[in-house]
């Protein structure tokens, strides 16, 4: 197999932030999200529940693009009421995008400015408060910024960790922003006031890179990992099976 | 009871400053043929509540929005929808910004005849802050939980789209969701169903399966027949999104001279039935 690319090392490390999570709903919101939750189930997370993105709920794993695809399994239907039900329950782990995130893990994907008249309005609330007050949530940023990783959140959508200790014990206790992946790292909270940490770079990005694209300061192990690459068998399964015409690659720079 | 009318008398009951409630989802089996006909009034000031796509984005074009109640407004395949965005960033519409979750629970405290219900959804993020109105209780039980306490959306009028109708006012959907249609209805003071087909009510199992009947004839008090009534949004199985369209839709949010020749061209015209005609010829 010749080297990963970027986009397959995202895609991998997506994949791993669904790793332990058994049989629950996986809801990922982008298209190497798609690819990464794919590839979870097709390795080490067989049990993982996943929608074709409408109401039907998928059995076999489809390529994420493309003309000949083989015929859909359906095992169930999830419509938006009940999507809501599985919300509440507890048993998903969703992967959505971030307008913005600061260094606790608050989200906004509702509008940029001030909220009255703001300078661009995107797409709302969505269901992020229910979202992250419910279960487990991951971040996707296929663009790595300061203009993305900010100091403070215009609004917040989604809540992080000092939003949900100051609700208390009982009412954050579902509460966990398990990882953000971006294009250049993977990041975590496992810091002792649940700070924004570095996890591992993704191969060929710098230290600095991430310091100087991140607009706020980041946990930073004594000695930061490199995020794993890809198995050969991953990547098989990432070429010939998931994203055969890496349409993934669309979504990340390098 | 007959209950078979039309989109101008159905349209002929609002009034300023009502609140509507519009069945759909996103550019997904919206009343289209409604928006349209409300865009042919004077109507103005009203509160749109909608899981919101271009129905919301073309009443806001049009100066009818006072206040938009929303958890999203996208186009699905455009995902922010350009007239809505207009509006937002021009600071001229007013809004009851939900979670998702939150407007599904507050539809049905209103659909059941409750002031609220209660939900974990909202807590600690921005929708509270932003909706100072929105108020918080406490588990009498001994877990003594605080919650965020939905209030009721109760709507004045609602319009939902189906599939198939009867005369009754029983509805059928034949696509892949619901949505929140049902709840629409059961939450407002007078309920319209526009449909792609009216049928006899002894046709509707050749439609489809018992379990797509989804509203029944105590929900519904006007039933209106609109085929390609849901255009340019998706209503499978009869049909799917207009993406070329819709298209032409948002490209004419970006400037007034754009909207005025989209307006004057499509929605300008003295009927639904007009509207069909501009659509097939273009």
């Amino acid at each position: 197999m010749i080297g990963a690319t970027r986009a397959e090392v995202c895609a991998v490390a997506i994949a791993e932030a669904f790793r332990g999570d058994g049989e629950v709903l996986v809801s990922p919101i982008g298209t190497l999200p798609q690819i990464g939750a794919r590839l979870a189930k097709l390795t080490f997370e067989p049990d993982l529940l996943m929608t074709d993105g409408v109401a039907p709920l998928l059995a076999n794993v489809l390529p994420v693009s493309g003309r000949d695809r083989p015929d859909p399994v359906i095992e169930g239907w999830l419509p938006y009421r009940k999507v809501f039900d599985q919300v509440w329950s507890g048993r998903r782990h969703v992967m959505m995008g971030a307008t913005q995130i600061d260094r606790y893990g608050n989200q906004n994907i509702a509008c940029i400015g001030d909220y009255a008249k703001p300078k661009a309005q995107l797409l709302g609330m969505r269901g992020a408060p229910g979202n992250t007050i419910n279960h487990t949530t991951s971040y996707w940023v296929p663009g790595h910024s300061d203009r993305v990783f900010v100091p403070k959140v215009d609004v917040v959508t989604g809540i992080g960790y000092d939003r949900a200790a100051a609700l208390g014990p009982v009412s954050s206790r579902f509460h966990e922003i398990r990882r953000v992946v971006s294009n250049l790292g993977v990041f975590d909270f496992a810091t002792g006031d649940h700070r924004m940490r570095l996890a591992s770079l993704h191969p060929g990005v710098s230290l600095d890179e991430v310091v100087e694209n991140t607009g706020f300061e980041l946990a930073i192990p004594a000695t930061v990992p490199e995020t794993r690459a890809p198995s050969d068998a991953e990547l098989r399964l990432l070429r010939e099976v998931i994203d055969p015409e890496a349409i993934g690659s669309g979504e990340v720079r390098a | 009871m007959d209950k078979r009318t039309s989109l101008a008398s159905a349209v002929a009951e609002l009034r300023d400053g009502m609140t509507i409630g519009i069945g759909g989802w996103g550019s997904r089996r919206k009343p289209m043929a409604v928006v349209r006909e409300i865009l042919r009034t004077d109507l103005r000031d009203l509160t749109i509540v909608s899981y919101g796509g271009p129905d919301l984005g073309l009443l806001c074009a049009a100066g009818k929005v006072k206040r938009a109640c929303f958890g999203f407004v996208s186009l699905d395949s455009i995902p922010l929808e350009p007239h809505f965005r207009a509006a937002r960033q021009n600071g001229t519409i007013e809004t009851f910004e939900l979670d998702e979750g939150m407007f599904q629970w507050g539809l049905y405290a209103a659909a059941t005849r409750l002031p609220f219900l209660p939900t974990r959804a909202g807590l600690g993020s921005d929708v509270l802050k932003l909706n100072p109105q929105l108020r918080t209780v406490r588990s009498p039980y001994a877990d003594d939980e605080e919650l965020v306490a939905m209030p009721a959306l109760a709507l004045d009028v609602a319009f939902v789209h189906m599939n198939r109708a009867d005369a009754s006012g029983n509805g059928q959907y034949l696509g892949p969701d619901p949505y929140f249609d049902d709840l629409f209805c059961m939450a407002a003071k007078r309920r319209f169903v526009s449909c792609e087909k009216l049928v006899r009510t002894e046709d509707f199992l050749k439609e489809g399966t018992l379990h797509t009947l989804l509203l029944n004839r105590t929900m519904v008090d006007g039933v209106i027949e609109t085929p390609r009534g849901a255009h340019f949004t998706e209503c499978p199985p009869d049909y799917g999104r207009d993406e070329a369209f819709q298209r032409e839709y948002a490209a004419s949010a970006k400037d007034p001279s754009a909207w005025q020749a989209f307006f004057g061209r499509y929605l300008a015209l003295e009927d639904e039935a007009a509207y069909q005609r501009a659509v097939a010829a273009r």
